[in-house]
């Protein structure tokens, strides 16, 4: 596949009450890619994101999405999003797994149209992609929580979108269904070509999975291949984490240590 | 009971319209619980109040209004609550769930001024207060099935955006749905809707008719299609078991129809229980 700009930032900023989140990012990303977006709590990474979707204004700087301005940006179907779970739904809900799903198809079937049959059949193909097909007739809020991560990532993926957008999608999801989360991740970029964003914490484990690794605090501090990243010494990551971050290096992993938090 | 239906014209009217808000109260109420804006309905129904207090003070001092239906008026003031609400969330960002109390003991506040300025509490006030049988005109009538129409015509055409706006608002967003202009059409029909259901539960139960019919169908319903379904089997056995209750024991219908969904909810409660019971010897 050949690559391509999918998502352009320049000279981004956003402030929230006076004070920068997000400063002068620059950022290209190319289709094919699996990045994973790191960097300490509050770096901006979330905020970030919610810039690339719209569902924040830069106060400088331009974004485009697949070559467009994000006023003229229309494709919504392009761009599946996959949100911190745990914030974003009230698990007291009263809805199927198909019914959840098939709110993916929204932007794609537009305005005073209805749900058929053929959305039906997409949402349970979704759902075989993530290996949940057999929970489609249940009740969202009788799943686990990274039952319900797999739902949300069909629900992103039933529009067949081009880029994958996750904010943090292993908060809630227990350790040992973290790797497995990881295999659907990689399946899903190498097979079916699916450029993947993902924000995360955990820099160990994204740079064993991701292709790419973004590093940021308010801005882009590192911007390149996981191999690289590992190269990138301690004492720079130190600095931009502000504390001391020990890495582990028995098994080329980077591990966090002090939280601020 | 059939024999009478036939005869009088007002409990033919009382009957439709209690059929009609046995549909919609339900159906809207489903989007209202799942998204917590339950005490929305209580705000809007005491606006409700301020306007026909309003409608019947004008009726009173000034002669030109003779024939005003209070029902429009009190439409009117719910809409205008309505949008009131949502302007004071934007005033309030952090606190958003101030304009309830606000608009709620402001809309109690000028009703009561109203009312006494339109010489007190008589029983055509105690009607509205608590719905009434005999109450209902054929032109209301016929105004709550416009409504009715309307509102279910809507939610129609609108379901995927109200349903993924309840769900999780910040993906009807990134979803391209806008999410203000959804919830401002929706707040509006449920302004409606309260001041259609008004006359025959009353003012002070008309967000029982919205919300507990929710509360039972939310135990037992897995998917929204059957709440909304179950909701509104629900919100209709209340309305007529209560309808034919208060009009036999003569009793406000507002009282005889919240008993009934109260009594649906601790059924459904039960129903939960016992089965969840089952399951568990079931799987012992």
């Amino acid at each position: 596949m050949e690559n391509r700009t999918i998502v352009k930032l320049e000279n981004v900023s956003f402030k929230y009450d006076r004070e920068w989140v997000v400063k002068d990012v620059n950022l290209d990303i190319q289709s094919g890619q699996f990045l994973g977006l790191v960097g300490p709590n509050g770096s901006g990474k979330s905020t970030l994101i919610k810039l690339m979707l719209g569902l924040v204004k830069p106060d400088q700087g331009s974004i485009h999405l697949f070559g467009q301005t994000l006023k003229q940006y229309q494709d919504w179907q392009e761009i599946g999003f996959v949100s911190q779970k745990a914030n974003s739904f009230n698990s007291g809900f009263p809805a199927t797994v198909i019914e959840v799903v098939k709110t993916g198809l929204v932007s794609r079937i537009g305005a005073f149209k209805f749900f058929n049959k053929k959305h039906k059949e997409k949402a349970l193909e979704a759902l075989r992609v993530v290996e949940m097909e057999e929970y489609a007739y249940s009740n969202i809020g009788e799943l686990s929580g990274g039952q319900q991560q797999r739902v949300f990532i069909a629900r992103a993926l039933v529009s067949d979108p081009s880029l994958l957008i996750l904010d943090e999608p292993t908060v809630g999801v227990d350790a040992k269904h973290v790797t497995e989360f990881y295999d659907l991740l990689g399946k899903l970029n190498q097979e079916q070509g699916i450029t993947l964003l993902m924000v995360t914490h955990d820099i160990g484990t994204i740079t064993d999975h991701a292709t790419h690794v973004i590093c940021m605090n308010k801005t882009v501090h590192f911007h390149g291949a996981s191999e690289e990243y590992k190269e990138f010494s301690e004492e720079d990551l130190n600095q931009l984490y502000g504390h001391s971050v020990q890495q582990l290096t028995h098994n080329h992993e980077h591990h966090e240590v002090n939280h601020n938090d | 009971m059939i024999d009478s239906f036939l005869q009088y014209e007002f409990l033919q009217n009382a009957a439709i319209t209690g059929i009609l808000i046995g549909i919609v109260a339900p159906l809207l109420g489903v989007f209202i619980v799942v998204r917590r804006l339950s005490l929305i309905a209580d705000a809007l129904s005491h606006i409700t109040l301020t306007g026909i207090a309003a409608s019947l003070l004008l009726e009173k001092r000034v002669t030109a209004v003779n024939d005003w239906n209070p029902i429009y008026m009190g439409m009117v003031f719910s809409v205008f609550g309505a949008i009131l609400i949502e302007r004071l969330r934007k005033v309030y960002k952090h606190y958003e769930e101030l304009a309830i109390p606000i608009i709620l003991s402001g809309g109690i506040g000028v009703g009561v001024i109203l009312i006494s300025l339109a010489d007190g509490f008589n029983t055509d006030l105690f009607s509205y207060l608590f719905g009434s049988v005999t109450a209902v005109s054929r032109d209301s009538m016929w105004t709550v099935l416009v409504i009715t129409s309307i509102v279910i015509l809507i939610v129609i055409l609108f379901y995927k955006e109200l349903f993924v706006l309840s769900f999780d608002e910040e993906h009807a967003s990134v979803s391209g749905v806008n999410g203000r202009w959804i919830h401002l059409l929706f707040i509006v029909m449920v302004a409606l809707v309260i001041a259609s259901s008004m006359q025959v539960v009353g003012i002070l139960l008309v967000s029982a008719l919205m919300t507990l019919p929710v509360a039972s169908a939310i135990r037992i319903a897995k998917s929204f299609k059957q709440t909304i379904g179950l909701s509104i089997a629900f919100g209709e056995t209340s309305v007529l078991v209560g309808l034919i209750s208060s009009y036999h024991l003569s009793v406000p219908p507002g009282g005889t129809i919240v008993v009934t969904a109260i009594l649906i909810l601790i059924m459904s409660i039960l129903y939960k229980r016992v089965r969840a019971q089952q399951w568990i010897k079931g799987e012992a």
